[in-house]
C-alpha cells in the first residue's frame, strides 16, 4: 500500500512540477465556461440546473483526458525511466493503479474547481442539488473511464502524440457508441440484442442516465468494469512490452 | 546449536548471491544472450566486458527482472528472479544503462521516492538518503531539478539511488561513464569499499577499470561467454604479458634485434621508433619472465640503458582478440583442444 502511495504521490507531483497541471486546469475551466454559458446558454434558458454544463463534459473529456493520460507511460518509455521504475520492488499493478489514481485525482481537482458554476445557479435560482451532486459524481466516474483508456494506450508507445491521437479515436468510439450514426451501421443486419449491447457500451448513454440524478448500479458496474478491463490490459501491455 | 551453525556455513558456501545458469534471451530471431552461465559471490566485483551490442545490458536487465529470460535460470540470493520478482528486486540495487532518472524531480525528491518504493520511511529513510548523498557528494545539488544537472551528477544520483537500501547485490551498467577522472576514482573507491559484503557486477568497456576495481572479469561477445578469469589471468593472455621494453644508446637496430632474438625464452623482437636511440619490445615465449636473461645480456654487451621495464599485459589486446569474431572461433577451438 505504501508503494502504491509512493507512486501516486510522485505522479501527482509530476503534474504540478511541469506546466501540465496549470495549462490543463486553465483550459478545462475556460472551456467549461464557454460551453456552459455560450453554447449551453445557461442564462437564457431560464432553468436553474446544470444541464448545459454537464452535457458538454463527454466532449471536453474526449480531448482533454487523453492529453492528461498520454504522458503516463509514453514518457517513461521515451526517457528510459521505465527501467528504473520497473526494476524497483513494486508490482506492475501497483504502478498502473498509482498512475491511474493520480491522474484521476488530478481530474477531480479540476472538476472541483468548477464550483463557481454551481454557486451561480444556486444564487440565481433553486436547483435540485441532489441531481447536481449525482452529475458531478457521474462526470468524475466517466472521466475515470476515459483515463483508463488513455493510460492503457499510452503504455503502447513511447510517442505522446501517437498516444494522444489513438486515445482520442478510441474514446470517441466509446463515447458515440449509443448514437444513431453508430447504431445505424448495425441495426440493418444485426439482431436487436447486439445493437442494444453496443448502445449500452456508450459513455454518453451511461453518463446521461447519471445526470438525471440517479446513479444506477448498472451504470456503476458499466464504468467499473470498463476501467478494470482497460487497466487489466494496461498491466498486460506494460508486462509484455516494458523492454521494447 | 553447533549443527545449526554448520548448516548456515554450508549455505553460505554453496549459494552464490548471483547464479546464472545457461541464460538465453532472444529478440525475434536475434539471439542477444546465448547460454551464458556464471556466478558472483559475496565480496566479488565482477567486471562484465564486451563490445557494444554483445549482450551485457540485456543480461543485466534479465538479472534485475526488467526483461524475462527465454531460457535458463537466474537466481539472486537463492531465489529465482522470474518466480520471486519483487523479493529479488528488493535485494538488488541497479543503475540502468545511461542512468535514466525523472528529470522533473529534484535529487532529493528522487531519492526519497526510491526510498519509499523500497519500503523505507521516516527516520530510516532519511538516514539512508543522507548516507547515499554523502557517499556520492551530492550535497550541492540536492534541490536542483535533475534535468538541469550535468552528466556526471546525473550518474551519481543514479548511483545514489542504487546503493540507497544497502543491497546485497549491486548491478551497475557503466557506472563511471561520463564522469571526470577524479569522479571515476571516487566511484571506484566507493565500489571497492562496498564490495566486502556484496556481490557487484559492473559493466564497462574501460579496461583500466577492470584492473582498478574488479576481482574477476568475464568477457561476452555476440551473446556468448568467451572468458571468465581474474584480471591477472586476463592480462596474462596478452602477448605483452612479461614482455620487456628496452631502449639503449649507441647500438645499431640490427645488432639489437639479432642479439636479443637469439636469447633463450625470447619469442620475438619488435623494433620501436624512438629518437636518437634504439628501442624494442622483446616478447617472451609462453609468457614466461625474461627480464633477468635480458639484463644479463645488456650488461655483458655493455650497452647504455635508457629504459628497461616489464609490461604486465595489455588488456585491450586481449579484449580485441577475444571479441573480434573470427579470432573468437580459433580461441575457443584452442580452448576446446
Amino acid at each position: 500500500m505504501s508503494k502504491f502511495g509512493a507512486i501516486f504521490r510522485r505522479e501527482v507531483a509530476a503534474y504540478f512540477a511541469t506546466p501540465v497541471a496549470y495549462v490543463f486546469g486553465v483550459i478545462f475551466l475556460f472551456l467549461t465556461g464557454i460551453f456552459t454559458f455560450y453554447m449551453g446558454d445557461l442564462y437564457g434558458r431560464g432553468q436553474a440546473d446544470l444541464d448545459p454544463f454537464f452535457t458538454w463534459h463527454p466532449w471536453l473529456y474526449l480531448f482533454l483526458i487523453p492529453a492528461l493520460a498520454m504522458r503516463l507511460w509514453a514518457e517513461e518509455r521515451r526517457s528510459g525511466t521505465i527501467e528504473l521504475l520497473m526494476t524497483l520492488p513494486v508490482s506492475v499493478w501497483q504502478v498502473v493503479l498509482g498512475k491511474f489514481f493520480a491522474a484521476w485525482f488530478f481530474t477531480a481537482i479540476a472538476l472541483a474547481l468548477t464550483f463557481p458554476v454551481w454557486i451561480t445557479v444556486n444564487y440565481l435560482g433553486d436547483p435540485d442539488n441532489g441531481v447536481i451532486v449525482a452529475s458531478y459524481v457521474g462526470s468524475l466516474i466517466m472521466a475515470g473511464g476515459f483515463l483508463a483508456i488513455g493510460s492503457c494506450i499510452s503504455a503502447l508507445t513511447s510517442n505522446q502524440v501517437i498516444a494522444f491521437v489513438v486515445a482520442v479515436v478510441v474514446c470517441f468510439l466509446f463515447t458515440v457508441a449509443g448514437l444513431p450514426m453508430v447504431l445505424d451501421v448495425f441495426s440493418g443486419w444485426a439482431p436487436q440484442a447486439v445493437v442494444d449491447t453496443i448502445s449500452s457500451f456508450s459513455f454518453l448513454t451511461n453518463f446521461q442516465d447519471m445526470t438525471k440524478g440517479v446513479i444506477d448500479l448498472r451504470n456503476l458496474v458499466y464504468f467499473a468494469s470498463l476501467i478494470a478491463l482497460w487497466l487489466f490490459v494496461n498491466v498486460a501491455v506494460v508486462e509484455s512490452r516494458k523492454g521494447a | 546449536m553447533p549443527r545449526g551453525k554448520i548448516v548456515n556455513q554450508g549455505e553460505v558456501h554453496m549459494t552464490a548471491l548471483i547464479e546464472i545458469e545457461s541464460l538465453t534471451k532472444r529478440f525475434g530471431p536475434f539471439v542477444a544472450v546465448d547460454k551464458v552461465s556464471f556466478s558472483v559471490d559475496s565480496g566479488e566485483v565482477l567486471g562484465f566486458l564486451g563490445p557494444n551490442g554483445a549482450g551485457k545490458t540485456t543480461t543485466m536487465r534479465v538479472i534485475t527482472g526488467f526483461l524475462p529470460a527465454d531460457g535458463g535460470s537466474v537466481n539472486v540470493c537463492g531465489q529465482d528472479v522470474a518466480e520471486f520478482p519483487i523479493e529479488t528486486r528488493a535485494r538488488i540495487g541497479y543503475l540502468p544503462e545511461g542512468a535514466p532518472l525523472y528529470s522533473d524531480m529534484t535529487a532529493t525528491q528522487l531519492l526519497r521516492f526510491v526510498a519509499s518504493v523500497r519500503g523505507l520511511s521516516g527516520a530510516e529513510a532519511s538516514r539512508r538518503v543522507d548516507w547515499a548523498v554523502a557517499q556520492l557528494g551530492l550535497d550541492s545539488v540536492l534541490d536542483q531539478t535533475i534535468g538541469t544537472l550535468s552528466k556526471g551528477f546525473k550518474r551519481r544520483v543514479g548511483l545514489a539511488q542504487a546503493i540507497l537500501h544497502d543491497p546485497d547485490v549491486l548491478i551497475l551498467d557503466e557506472p563511471t561513464d561520463g564522469l571526470d577522472p577524479n569522479q571515476k576514482h571516487e566511484v571506484r573507491a566507493l565500489i571497492r569499499d562496498m564490495a566486502k559484503d556484496k556481490a557487484i557486477i559492473i559493466s564497462t568497456h574501460i579496461l583500466e577499470e577492470v584492473d582498478a576495481v574488479c576481482t574477476r572479469a568475464i568477457v561476452i561477445s555476440q551473446g556468448k561467454l568467451v572468458a571468465d578469469c581474474t584480471p591477472g589471468e586476463f592480462a596474462a593472455r596478452s602477448r605483452h604479458h612479461n614482455a620487456v621494453v628496452l631502449t639503449v644508446r649507441g647500438v645499431a637496430e640490427d645488432e639489437l634485434r639479432s642479439g636479443l632474438g637469439a636469447l633463450p625464452g625470447v619469442a620475438d623482437v619488435e623494433l620501436r621508433v624512438v629518437e636518437s636511440a634504439s628501442s624494442c619490445i622483446v616478447f617472451p615465449a609462453d609468457g614466461k619472465p625474461i627480464i633477468s636473461v635480458l639484463s644479463r645480456h645488456v650488461q655483458a654487451q655493455g650497452w647504455e640503458i635508457d629504459e628497461l621495464r616489464v609490461e604486465s599485459g595489455r588488456l585491450d589486446d586481449v579484449f580485441r582478440a577475444m571479441t573480434v569474431h573470427d579470432r573468437v572461433v580459433s580461441e575457443r577451438q584452442r580452448a576446446a583442444s
